[in-house]
């Protein structure tokens, strides 16, 4: 049973064309690494899946919702059904997007109450039971997010995420703007998200992650899957001169 | 100075004897027309930010027409002006409104301040952070939602120091109300220069009276911000801190 699946997405900026139709599923409990270099699309790709940037045409599946740009429609999905997709997909983004002038309880909180309808009480449990699987304790509940440092802050984003209790959970590069001493303490949570059997969809430029975390791993470039496979087989055995080239550019 | 204010001090405070005067109207005539105004701004302001491109223009035009314009001019037309039109005297509520000193003025303050306040707003509403409105809209937020708790308290926040002079501003703006033989503080401090022809002293009252009144608000905006902008200020050394990891190593300072 595939969790999500992704066909067909094409998506271009005026006469630059950023996606040629890239697919993707991931069934349940998969956790898929989409590596490239900047410029290839993979976080362009990401955000069509949420709709945050709006493809040309693709088709984005959950198991009993569907939300299909046909193409040549510039029109957009239902909102309803959108939303619907956002409250069972949480997204990790590069720069944490936290909401600076609320609390990291607040910040957990937010999107279960809002969003799911859940009592307040309830989503307040829950902000506390993830903080607390992220590694904060109660003495972070009522800091705001600019007195944490980066790495505690994207931890707040990953409870904040994990609150709304997603089915498949989207990354985008969550590493890249931290300080390199505190990028480990970020991985680690996700290691530990990907070995409870989450499913997750991560771009990412730590290839140690993608290689040791990801059941699949996807190569993109210049907008189209270059090369898509179990990690050992991409990074042991690459096929493509091109991703020759990118992990070569990685190991110096 | 002090004979004076022991004199006159009920017309400067509250009552020349048959109304309200001095210190109590200019503070009625600026709490309406600031709590009016900004109460009309946020719908004004999310209006003038919404894709609807003919709203938008729509509110442009109030807040270009009354912030490109003199207050004093436009409580003249209010005041004097409309009430000169035929069709405004002909149906009785107009008539009664337009005839009312305190209506006539208030109207005019409240569009004039809201006009202000709408643009600060919108200044505020257009600096948001891109990403947590689209980390809004990626967990699913429907558009009420991200407005009511992510843009406003994000933007009305912003937009507190901004206030705190349009306040003031509005305070100065309620000298005007003489205009209308509303008696506020300076219209008091007039009719006791006519009467006493104690020019500085008099005037000098009325100053030190709009500077005490000034001193009021900065204070309160002062407590808002700590209170509203404490998430942006530095941490205090109580709050969290990773106390896993020892600020300064031990004997580096030695």
């Amino acid at each position: 049973m595939n969790a999500l699946t992704v066909e067909n997405i094409h998506k271009s900026y005026g006469n630059h064309k950023v996606l040629h139709g890239v697919s993707l599923s991931a069934k349940r409990g998969e956790v898929i690494s989409i590596i490239g270099s900047s410029g290839s699309g993979k976080s362009t790709f990401l955000r069509c899946i949420n709709f945050l940037e709006q493809p040309d045409s693709g088709r984005v599946s959950l198991d009993n919702l569907t939300i299909d740009i046909g193409v040549g429609k510039a029109v957009r999905p239902d909102r309803r059904a959108l939303q619907g997709l956002r409250t069972r997909l949480a997204m990790v983004f590069q720069h944490f997007n936290l909401w600076a002038h609320m609390t990291v309880l607040e910040n957990v909180s937010m999107a279960p109450v809002h969003a799911l309808n859940v009592s307040k009480e309830e989503a307040r449990t829950r902000a506390i039971v993830y903080l607390e699987k992220v590694g904060l304790d109660a003495r972070f509940h009522d800091s705001y997010p600019a007195h944490l440092s980066g790495g505690q802050q994207q931890r707040v984003a990953i409870a904040r995420a994990l609150a709304v209790e997603p089915e498949v959970m989207l990354f985008d590069e969550p590493t890249s703007a931290l300080d390199p001493e505190l990028v480990g303490e970020v991985l680690k949570i996700m290691q530990e998200l990907a070995q409870e059997g989450r499913t997750m969809i991560v771009v990412t430029h730590e290839m140690g992650f993608a290689r040791h975390a990801s059941t699949q791993v996807v190569f993109l470039h210049g907008g189209k899957i270059e090369e898509q496979g179990k990690p050992e087989q991409l990074f042991d055995n690459p096929q493509s001169e091109r991703l020759r080239q990118f992990l070569a550019l990685d190991l110096k | 100075m002090i004979d004076l204010f022991q004199t006159y001090w009920q017309s400067f405070l509250w009552t020349d004897g048959q109304q309200w005067s001095g210190v109590i109207v200019t503070l009625m005539l600026l709490i309406v027309s600031t709590i009016g105004g900004f109460t009309l701004s946020i719908p004004l302001a999310l209006g003038r930010v919404s894709s609807s491109r003919s709203l938008s223009a729509v509110i442009w035009l109030y807040t270009y027409t009354f912030r490109t314009t003199p207050l004093y001019v436009q409580l003249l037309i209010i005041y004097s002006g409309l009430y000169s039109l035929a069709f405004i005297q002909d149906t009785p509520v107009l008539n009664s409104f337009f005839r009312d000193a305190y209506c006539c003025t208030l109207f005019a303050f409240v569009l004039n301040e809201c006009a202000y306040m709408t643009e600060i707003l919108v200044g505020s509403i257009r600096a948001s952070s891109r990403g947590e409105v689209e980390a809004g809209r990626a967990f699913g937020l429907s558009a009420t939602v991200l407005n009511l708790k992510v843009i406003l308290p994000s933007a009305l926040r912003r937009a507190l120091p901004a206030y705190s002079n349009e306040v003031i501003f509005m305070l100065h703006g309620t000298t005007l109300a003489f205009t209308a033989t509303v008696p506020d503080i300076l219209k008091v401090a007039r009719d006791v220069n006519a009467e006493t022809y104690a020019t500085f002293t008099t005037y000098g009252l009325a100053s030190l009276l709009y500077l005490m009144i000034s001193f009021c608000i900065i204070v309160s905006f002062n407590r808002a911000e700590n209170r509203w902008l404490k998430y942006l200020k530095p941490r205090k050394a109580k709050q969290a801190i990773d106390h896993s990891v020892p600020l300064i190593k031990e004997g580096s300072l030695v």
